[in-house]
């Protein structure tokens, strides 16, 4: 059994026949769609590599199945910024070492694109507890937590 | 692929969705946030052979005042209790509780139907439907039941539901109380607890008038301790009351040993919990 889903990714329309309900979101995005932005770690949720914004809220791609994506609105990475034209988060993350080999970085700017968006983040602990549910074996955090710090500052003084 | 093959459906009525459920023959399996079942899934630890998706059924989705209860719909997101004016201001613990469940992602899609259906014995949703007595609203091909929270969980991640039940929504009971907390120990922030405790009560006129108290990490599923509760009210509230307390809680669990935590760490863990919940409790003035 096989089903068509049409979804966004990143702002274009993707209607993809054949798709196997077994089949996670994070392949689809990588495997079907070349978009290996988005990384896999552990597969069960735990290290938060694989996280996207599905309708503006950060998800597990590997705990969501492809056809469940259907008729949503889709964000990876490669949605954020481009090489020449960083977002603000990314910007952050480069200004303040957030990364080191970059393996989690893509969930990383994910949940804190989530967290950006929907959350006051007033204080540290707001965006340490937001980042949780993600793994860095490389950095120890504190670069990362300043990262959004400063991008939440600049993200206030520009609206 | 990771999981093994499954037949998709996506009903949109629920009399459609236990049908489904019915024609699996036992080989069917609920599918809602999906942050407990595609672990197992990944791991093909579960092989169901059908798989009934309820994430298109946006009326099971919902969090409202009826009467004196406040009643969830199975589909409502952990996020969305998380975010509720309703839900803070009504059922304060549960609010307070919401927050250390798992991480934002997985609280952005995990639902309250799965997580108690899941049943997990380290799990904050499943310990406050036993925490407020809570009931399910459950669907099946004989039409609709009602099950008391303490009849729903049998054993660890052990429901009492038939293969073709269908959670549909719970209701929880406003307390008119005048002081609660909720405690929590897990290694990391938004992991499964070690222990916990919820403690609400309302002041009597020597004492304490009514109580209510839930813990959970300390046995195969979440407890409701009614002999303490009773005990509470016939004792005097002094100084002294935090650590009685304490005593009482403790005696009254034996929790196992795992590899995340001693039975003996566990149980004093709960009991320095418990001493710091009844200090919350009594210094809200009543
Ligand atoms: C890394 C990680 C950390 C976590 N930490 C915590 C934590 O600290 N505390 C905590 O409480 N939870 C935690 N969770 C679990 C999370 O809260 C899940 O969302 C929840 O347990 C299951 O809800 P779900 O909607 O995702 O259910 P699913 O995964 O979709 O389903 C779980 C089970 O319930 C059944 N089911 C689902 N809905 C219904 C229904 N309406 N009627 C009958 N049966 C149904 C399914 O068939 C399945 O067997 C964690 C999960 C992960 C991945
Ligand atoms: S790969 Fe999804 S959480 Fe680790
Ligand atoms: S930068 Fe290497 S895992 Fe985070």
């Amino acid at each position: 059994m096989t089903i068509n889903v049409s979804v966004m990714v990143n702002g274009t329309r993707h209607d993809v026949s054949d798709v196997e309900p077994r089949l996670l979101l994070s392949d689809f995005l990588r495997d079907t769609l070349g978009l290996t932005g988005t990384h896999v770690g552990c597969e069960h949720g735990v290290c938060g590599a694989c996280t996207v914004l599905m309708d503006g809220h950060s998800i597990r791609s590997c705990l969501t199945l492809a056809v469940q994506a259907a008729g949503a609105e889709i964000t990876t990475v490669e949605g954020l910024g481009t090489p020449e034209a960083l977002n603000v988060l990314q910007t952050q993350f480069r200004e303040h070492h957030g990364l080191q080999c970059g393996f989690c970085t893509p969930g990383m700017l994910m949940t804190g694109e989530d967290l950006l968006r929907n959350y006051p983040l007033a204080t540290d602990e707001e965006i340490r507890e937001g980042l949780s549910g993600n793994l860095c074996r490389c950095t120890g955090y504190q670069n990362i937590v300043a990262a959004i710090r400063s991008a939440a500052a600049l993200r206030r003084e520009n609206v | 692929m990771k999981p093994a093959r499954f037949e998709y459906i996506p009903p949109t009525t629920l009399e459609a969705a236990v049908a489904a459920l019915a024609a699996a023959n036992g080989e069917g399996k609920i599918l809602a946030g999906g942050q407990s079942l595609l672990p197992l899934l990944n791991f093909r630890m579960a092989r169901p052979a059908v798989l009934v998706d309820l994430n298109g059924m946006k009326e099971l989705s919902f969090i409202e005042l009826r009467g004196e209860n406040v009643a969830i719909g199975a589909l409502t997101r952990h996020r969305e209790i998380e975010h509720s004016p309703l839900i803070a201001s009504r059922l304060p613990v549960m609010s307070a509780a919401i927050r250390h469940v798992a991480h934002l992602a997985i609280r952005n899609r995990g639902t309250i139907g799965g997580s108690l259906s899941h049943a997990d014995p380290a799990a904050e949703l499943p310990m406050m439907a036993m925490f407020y007595g809570a009931s399910l609203t459950v669907q099946g091909p004989a039409g609709r039941r009602t099950i008391a929270a303490k009849d729903f969980f049998v054993d660890a991640l052990t429901n009492c539901l038939e293969p073709e039940d269908i959670v549909v929504e719970i209701e929880f009971p406003i307390l008119q109380h005048d002081g609660w907390a909720f405690e929590e120990v897990a290694r990391r922030f938004g992991d499964f607890a070690l222990a916990s405790i919820a403690v609400s009560i309302r002041r009597g006129q020597f004492g304490v008038g009514e109580a209510r108290v839930a813990v959970m990490g300390v046995a195969d599923t979440p407890l409701r301790l009614e002999h303490v509760e009773q005990r509470l009210c016939e004792i005097a509230v002094d100084g002294r009351t935090p650590d009685r307390f304490a005593e009482m809680v403790t005696s009254s669990v034996s929790p196992n040993s795992d590899v995340h935590a001693s039975a003996e760490y566990r149980k004093h863990l709960l009991g320095e919990l418990a001493k710091r919940a009844m200090q919350t409790v009594l210094a809200v003035k009543g």
